[in-house]
């Protein structure tokens, strides 16, 4: 698989490290009430489509950046990539 | 019809017209007691128990494809009871007494061949690690042999025994392992449970559940609803789509798993092999293909094929492990879906919808557990308590905080 980096342009699958779902950016408040069955959903349950899969990926061998990379999970075929960074400062705002 | 010696010299002399279909094709019926998702491995042993043991006489199976079309028939057929912790030792030991006797009870030839699996040491740490499992087997009533490195040369001298990185400097033996014929375990238990009255249903995807205050009460499915008082879903790999259209998460992601057989050769490889420090295992089949397979793609796939990276990855275990292998041509590759549970251990239990039942998570486990698991299905969908081998597959473990971590890794290696 050749993922398209946004600064990069397209790289090898084997320079990145496979995280998981893009939601894992997003951990809950550990001083919520609802703090422990928050964790333990993060931590251990997952929405695992078949099909478009947001996910993290980071670019070991390369600039060290972590990307949300938008994959099928049925065909393999990457439909976009974006830094991760930016996705998050998208959602605070 | 029941197959033995005698039948095949009978038909052999009378043109082979006595043989019969396997098993029937029936449309299904309105409602059963007990409706089986998934007509694999795992999901028809379970109808086999259910009615051969359990007396359930109202059973149906539902598969989307065609009868062992999932990982019963893409695995790479390994039998093996070779655990360490409490919670899984005794459920896979269990398996393999059931396995030990399955061509008696499914009257069918299912070509198991204990031929041993060794488990290769590279270091004095692995040495002590796998002497603690071998006690554990043998607690466990599986047995188990701890081989000097003369022993394992004398048994497998084609290794690379002095590999500079990792030379080979014993193993952990257990001679009950080895091989069964995965499409034969298939059609056995299919052919068990259709003689004992189990409706088998081919080409019937379940498209979604009919739950009423919290009551399962059937599956619509692309031959129209069935009713069921209870539905056990037993799709691993598919599990995450199953069950969301029950409204369920699960501690589970779907990977790739691939698998590799080389030309037919002479016998060579006597039973299986592991290579302890690389992650590759290799055996031979009886048509003499060198079947091998290594670790997950690690990324998220429904896609049932690989990539490139990890068959150069597995190549390289092989090639370091038994340089031999280098020799022989890769005949076909193909790639599996394994359900990969959170802590790398299945899951056998209620949900919190009654009447649904979940078995799950098999993470690249499955074929060998495919009698016990299918006998321990039965028993909690038949009475309603985990059998005593599989109380520890509860899918609160992981809120509970009792996962079993028998190899540290789940889905992914750091999540626990």
């Amino acid at each position: 698989m050749l993922i398209p980096h946004p600064l990069l342009g397209l790289r090898d699958s084997q320079e990145f490290t496979y995280l998981g779902d893009a939601n894992l950016m997003f951990r809950p408040d550990a001083a919520a009430e609802n703090a422990e069955a928050a964790f333990c959903d993060y931590v251990f349950q997952r929405d695992n489509p078949a099909g478009v899969h947001r996910e993290l990926w980071f670019h070991e061998q390369g600039d060290r950046s972590w990307l949300v990379v938008t994959r099928d999970t049925t065909t393999h075929e990457i439909l976009g990539a974006e830094l991760a960074s930016n996705v998050k400062l998208g959602a605070a705002e | 019809m029941k197959f033995s010696g005698f039948k095949v010299v009978k038909e052999a002399l009378t043109g082979h017209k006595g043989w019969t279909p396997l098993w029937r094709n029936p449309d299904p019926k309105p409602s059963y007691d007990i409706v089986i998702v998934g007509g694999g491995g795992h999901g028809l042993a379970t109808a086999f128990y259910l009615a051969k043991t359990f007396g359930e006489l109202k059973v149906a199976v539902l598969e989307k494809g065609w009868l062992g079309s999932g990982n019963i028939g893409r695995n790479t057929t390994i039998i093996r009871s070779n655990y360490l912790l409490p919670g899984n030792e005794p459920f896979y030991e269990f398996s393999m007494k059931l396995w030990e006797n399955l061509e008696q009870e499914t009257n069918f030839n299912s070509m198991v061949s204990q031929r041993g699996i060794i488990n290769l040491i590279h270091t004095d740490g692995q040495r002590d690690a796998y002497r603690r499992r071998g006690n554990a087997m043998m607690l466990a009533g599986a047995g188990a042999r701890l081989l000097s490195r003369d022993e394992v040369k004398e048994m497998v001298p084609f290794l690379n025994f002095d590999n500079a990185r990792f030379p080979i400097k014993g193993g952990l033996m257990q001679e009950r392992a080895g091989t069964a014929r995965h499409d034969g375990v298939v059609w056995g238990y299919a052919r068990g449970a259709d003689q004992r009255g189990v409706d088998i249903i081919q080409n019937c995807e379940v498209t979604g559940f009919k739950i009423e205050n919290g009551k399962v009460l059937g599956v619509d499915t692309s031959r129209g609803f069935i009713g069921a008082k209870k539905v056990g879903v037993a799709v691993a790999g598919s599990s995450g789509r199953v069950m969301e259209k029950a409204g369920m998460r699960l501690p589970i992601e779907s990977h790739v798993l691939q698998a590799f057989v080389s030309e037919g050769l002479k016998p060579t490889i006597p039973g299986v092999i592991t290579f302890g420090a690389g992650h590759f295992y290799v055996s031979q089949s009886d048509k003499g293909g060198l079947v091998f397979g290594g670790d997950i793609d690690g990324y998220n796939s429904y896609a049932q094929r690989g990539n490139l990276p990890v068959v150069e990855d597995v190549l390289e275990g092989g090639m370091a492990l038994m340089p031999m292998i280098g020799r022989a041509r890769l005949l076909r590759s193909w790639g599996g879906i394994m359900d990969m549970s959170m802590d790398g251990s299945p899951i056998i239990d209620r949900t919190h919808i009654d009447g649904l039942y979940l078995n799950a998570g098999w993470c690249y486990g499955g074929f060998k557990a495919t009698p016990a698991s299918g006998y321990a299905f039965a028993h909690l969908l038949a009475t309603g308590r985990p059998h005593e081998t599989a109380t520890a597959y509860r899918l609160d473990r992981f809120e509970r905080g009792y996962v079993i971590d028998e190899k540290g890794v789940g889905a992914q290696p750091n999540l626990h």
